[in-house]
């Protein structure tokens, strides 16, 4: 156990980022980056320069509030969501598609946040749970959820009803087994699936786009 | 207290759970928060030669990386573990030990080999793969059925009563293999924790785990700190199935490292590790050996399994323990065994080991009544029990044919035809399937705390942690029956370790075991309540508390309703700004008098196509017979998700290892496949609904576990109704449906 003193601590932080830069200096895309910059980190002043160098601009809608962000290419949406705008209503299931938890609306379109990069979301507007229906005001589909218990534990409620609204939005909810059909991206495991799909035909019922 | 039945309730948490207000332990946000990301083993057991972190270091924002090499000690890995399996695990006498990152040894796949932590969740993750290990790789054992040989008796023993041979000569006889396979629990949220040091011994943490208190148990006894310097939330939890039923080695890890950082720190682990790190449901294979007379009365059973565990850690459950007492027959033995593989420990999965043996023993009495030539329920009734044959005692409560009888009526079992593979449908085979789940109704030990303030309005205050099932509604409506306070009035604070200790959410058990806590607690209140209402000088001065009542904030005679107080009045007029009490709850020795057990009888409808192999569960009736139910809607929510997790486990489950490596091939949710929507139908829920007179003053039992016990038996025996073919290792897959010879 040698080094138990000094755990885990890098020797420097900077040192692979600054080979990076000065290799990267040679090639073309390069030039745009500000002199000064590059001169910053060749000093050691690496990190947070860095961090706006590798950050990009965005400009999104979310939940109706025009954001201007600066995000890192690799950031997915719901990682941008949940660790940068504190939007923690959308959830992480899996990160990689497979469970429907992180279903929020793009452009009125449902899609898994995970597998959404978020500098792709630029110009569009993005609808979160937080933005569908508030604690006072509830969205027919939420008020539709607690009156069949839709749910159990509520960790992948916030994507089945974001789901939900786009199913019948899509026109996918003309009968029970076409919305069990459209919603089988959403997984449940308390398997509250039975009371989901009574929730989803009643708001159907209705009539509408919601 | 009215005990009459309970009216539906809305899920008192529903508006939190529907807005995405409700804050799971990833959902904390702590400045300055750090991210950690763990690397798993590649191999399945050997040495890690070399591990090269030198580039996971210099990558940008890593504020460390954890290996055996530089992991901050544990003082308190090796002490003894405490009652439940909630601290560290027990000095083991198994032949090897696992501490976290302790050592180069490789024990499992996927064993934590680093812990990578950064500024930034992207940060981390890159600098995590950044990592190269080299290994000095060892043959694996993994297969269980390869190493049947290598057994192990675990502490217990074997079950006899009656004769061991009177199988050799019952007339009619039955000799089968079941085998289930490794499933895991996946509960939608990924494991972790959020650890904060807020001082030198300090700790806060947000835990994904079904009991704070054993948290706080464990992360004390690991760091040798007072518990009441550790506090544990957990209000919302995104699903348990009972992987958060003990505190594993990375989120005490994390606490170290958290410490070692200076920095709170948040470990969320990928799916994928979810297979290797938080336990499943072992793989256990099992025989049985039955026989009967002619006329369908039960000579013997004998129930066998061997389950898989880990090399360092024996796992045990209670598999066999349902063939002891489910069915009147004079002569009967279990056998459990374990065999110790490559491979991480298991823990108990939603029904647990019940479940798994259900499996064997209610496939086991559909293929007696078939060669009998009776009907499954009649050959149930047959051999139905009004007493416990394994502890001598009655039960407390056992409302079993009447469930029979309403489930049977529900699903329309009398349109079953009792020759397999004649009906059809749609050109779809169809088949009919029942079965009988049981499971242990407990009582444990649990306080609570009450306030009912001088608005009219109730706290209720339990460290309970509500995975799902709905615990805070049904305390809402304990009270609310106690008390007779609006619904709307009641506030239940719940999952926190500054709040009045209560037992893991677990076992079925916690509408009991806390429920009876807030049932006594404002039992307390109440009698306060009437004190004052009597006193000398007080509004119905001079009568007794027995002849009174409490309806919707009022105190009255109840001969005379119109002489009445209202709550708000008799705590102004006696300056009280509120009523508090505390209660510890548990149950009485007259208990031991009794076998208490919750039952459950699952009927499932099926088709299965001829060509493809593929079945389809097109119709499911689950009847609960666990006394009293104090909240039915969230009741019924759970027994529909029973039956779902019960359609998943009998047709779709099964983590997959490729033996050669010792490792699994499909260790995500799209490979993995758990039920979705559209294998879902729709799903009538039945309760009986009868107060039981002996577990606790609500007359509630469990119903958690027996919404999925034995269901995955009513689906194989439907299969077998609707095509002859008896498959006996899940999931029932269309190969396994097109390869049955019946």
């Amino acid at each position: 156990m040698e080094n138990e003193n000094n755990a885990g601590e890098p020797e420097s932080t900077g040192a692979s980022r600054r080979a990076f830069l000065k290799q990267s200096s040679a090639l073309a895309a390069f030039a745009l980056t500000p002199p000064a910059a590059v001169h910053a980190v060749e000093r050691g002043l690496d990190e947070k320069v860095a961090v706006a160098f590798e950050q990009q601009p965005l400009r999104v809608e979310i939940n109706g509030v025009a954001q201007q962000l600066s995000v890192e290419p690799r950031v997915t949406l719901l990682d941008l969501l949940r660790e940068q705008l504190n939007l923690t209503g959308t959830k992480k299931g899996c990160d990689h598609g497979q469970c429907g938890a992180c279903t929020v609306h793009v452009d009125g379109q449902r899609v898994n946040s995970c597998l959404t990069l978020a500098l792709t979301t630029e110009g569009s507007k993005v609808t979160t749970i937080e933005g569908l229906g508030s604690v006072d005001k509830l969205h027919p589909m939420q008020e539709a959820f607690i009156k069949h218990d839709g749910f159990q534990c509520g960790y992948c409620t916030p994507g089945q009803i974001m789901s939900a609204v786009a199913c019948i939005n899509e026109g996918h909810a003309n009968s029970p087994d076409e919305v069990r059909e459209y919603m089988s991206g959403n997984i449940c495991r308390c398997g509250a699936y039975a009371n989901i799909v009574e929730a989803i035909m009643e708001v159907k019922s209705k009539g509408g786009r919601i | 207290m009215k005990n009459e039945k309970n009216p539906p309730l809305d899920r008192i948490d529903g508006r939190m759970k529907v807005t995405g207000g409700a804050k799971y332990f990833a959902d904390f946000a702590i400045p300055n928060m750090t991210y950690c990301v763990i690397v798993g083993s590649e191999i399945a057991r050997g040495t890690v030669t070399n591990i090269d972190i030198k580039k996971a270091q210099g990558a940008p924002g890593v504020l460390g990386v954890f290996t055996h090499q530089n992991m901050p000690p544990i003082p308190g890995w090796d002490a003894p573990p405490s009652k439940q399996a909630d601290g560290p695990p027990p000095k083991p006498d198994t032949e090897e030990k696992y501490r976290i990152l302790s050592s180069p040894k490789i024990l499992f796949d996927g064993q934590p080999i680093a812990m990578v932590v950064a500024d930034t969740y992207e940060r981390a993750t890159y600098a995590a793969s950044l990592v190269k290990a080299t290994y000095s790789k060892q043959a694996a054992r993994t297969d269980l059925d390869k190493h049947k040989k290598d057994e192990i008796t675990p502490k217990g023993g074997d079950y006899a009563r009656g004769n061991a041979k009177a199988f050799e000569s019952a007339p009619v006889q039955l000799e089968s293999e079941y085998t289930i396979p490794i499933e895991v629990h996946n509960p939608m949220e990924l494991h972790g924790i959020v650890v904060h040091w807020t001082g030198a011994d300090q700790l806060m943490i947000y835990a994904k785990t079904q009991g704070v208190n054993s948290t706080q148990q464990a992360m004390a006894q690991a760091f040798k700190l007072d518990p009441k310097n550790i506090h544990v939330h957990t209000e919302f939890m995104g699903g348990g199935f009972g992987m958060g039923l003990r505190t594993w080695p990375q989120e005490t890890a994390t606490v170290a490292i958290a410490k070692k950082v200076g920095r709170p720190v948040k470990l969320v682990m990928h799916r994928s590790q979810m297979f290797t790190t938080v336990g499943h449901r072992p793989y256990t294979a099992q025989s049985i050996q039955m026989g009967a007379d002619k006329n369908g009365k039960l000579i013997s059973i004998h129930h066998a399994a061997t389950a898989e565990t880990a090399k360092y850690e024996d796992f045990t459950e209670a598999t066999v323990n349902m063939t002891k007492f489910m069915y009147d027959c004079p002569n009967v033995s279990t056998r459990y065994r374990l065999v110790r593989l490559d491979r991480s420990v298991p823990i108990w999965m939603r029904g647990p080991g019940e479940a798994t043996g259900a499996f064997a023993l209610e496939s086991a009495m559909d293929e007696m009544a078939h060669k009998l030539n009776m009907d499954p329920i009649e050959f149930r009734i047959k051999n139905y029990t009004e007493t416990d044959p394994e502890h001598n005692r009655p039960y407390s409560s056992k409302h079993l044919k009447e469930a029979y009888e309403r489930g049977a009526e529900a699903i329309g079992w009398k349109e079953r035809k009792n020759e397999p593979g004649v009906s059809k449908e749609d050109n779809w085979l169809a088949g009919y399937g029942m079965s009988t789940g049981v499971f242990n109704a407990f009582r444990w030990e649990a306080s609570a705390r009450v306030v009912l303030n001088a608005d009219g309005s109730l706290v209720v205050q339990s460290a309970v942690t509500d995975i799902g099932p709905g615990t805070g509604t049904a305390l809402t409506m304990i009270a609310h029956n106690v008390l007779d306070i609006p619904f709307d009035r009641i506030k239940v604070e719940y999952g926190d370790t500054s709040l009045p200790k209560a037992p893991s959410q677990g076992g079925s058990a916690i509408v009991s075991a806390v429920g009876s806590a807030v049932f006594d607690t404002c039992t307390k209140i109440k009698n306060e309540l009437f004190e004052l209402t009597t006193k000398a000088g007080a509004p119905l001065a001079g009568s007794k508390a027995a002849d009174l009542s409490m309806e919707n904030g009022n105190i009255f005679l109840s001969n005379s309703p119109s002489k009445k107080v209202a709550v708000t009045e008799l705590l102004k007029t006696n300056n009280l700004p509120s009523i508090a009490q505390t209660a510890d709850s548990k149950g009485s020795a007259e208990q031991e008098k009794y076998s208490m057990y919750s039952f459950s009888v699952h009927f499932v409808k099926v088709k299965v196509n001829a060509l493809t192999g593929a079945v389809r569960v097109t119709k499911a009736v689950s009847v609960a017979d666990s006394g009293r139910i104090i909240s039915p809607k969230t009741a019924a929510s759970q027994m529909i998700g029973g039956v779902t997790g019960g359609i998943g486990m009998a047709l779709t489950e099964e983590a997959i290892i490729d033996h050669r490596f010792g490792r699994f091939v499909n260790n995500n949710l799209a490979d993995y496949h758990v039920a979705v929507h559209a294998d879902v139908p729709a799903i009538e829920t039945i309760f009986i609904d009868k107060p039981d007179p002996i577990i606790n003053p609500m007359g509630a039992k469990g119903m958690g576990e027996i919404a999925l016990i034995g269901f995955s038996a009513a689906v194989a025996n439907a299969v077998f109704n609707a095509t002859g073919k008896r498959i006996r290792q899940l999931p029932i897959t269309p190969d396994k449906v097109m390869q049955q010879v019946s």
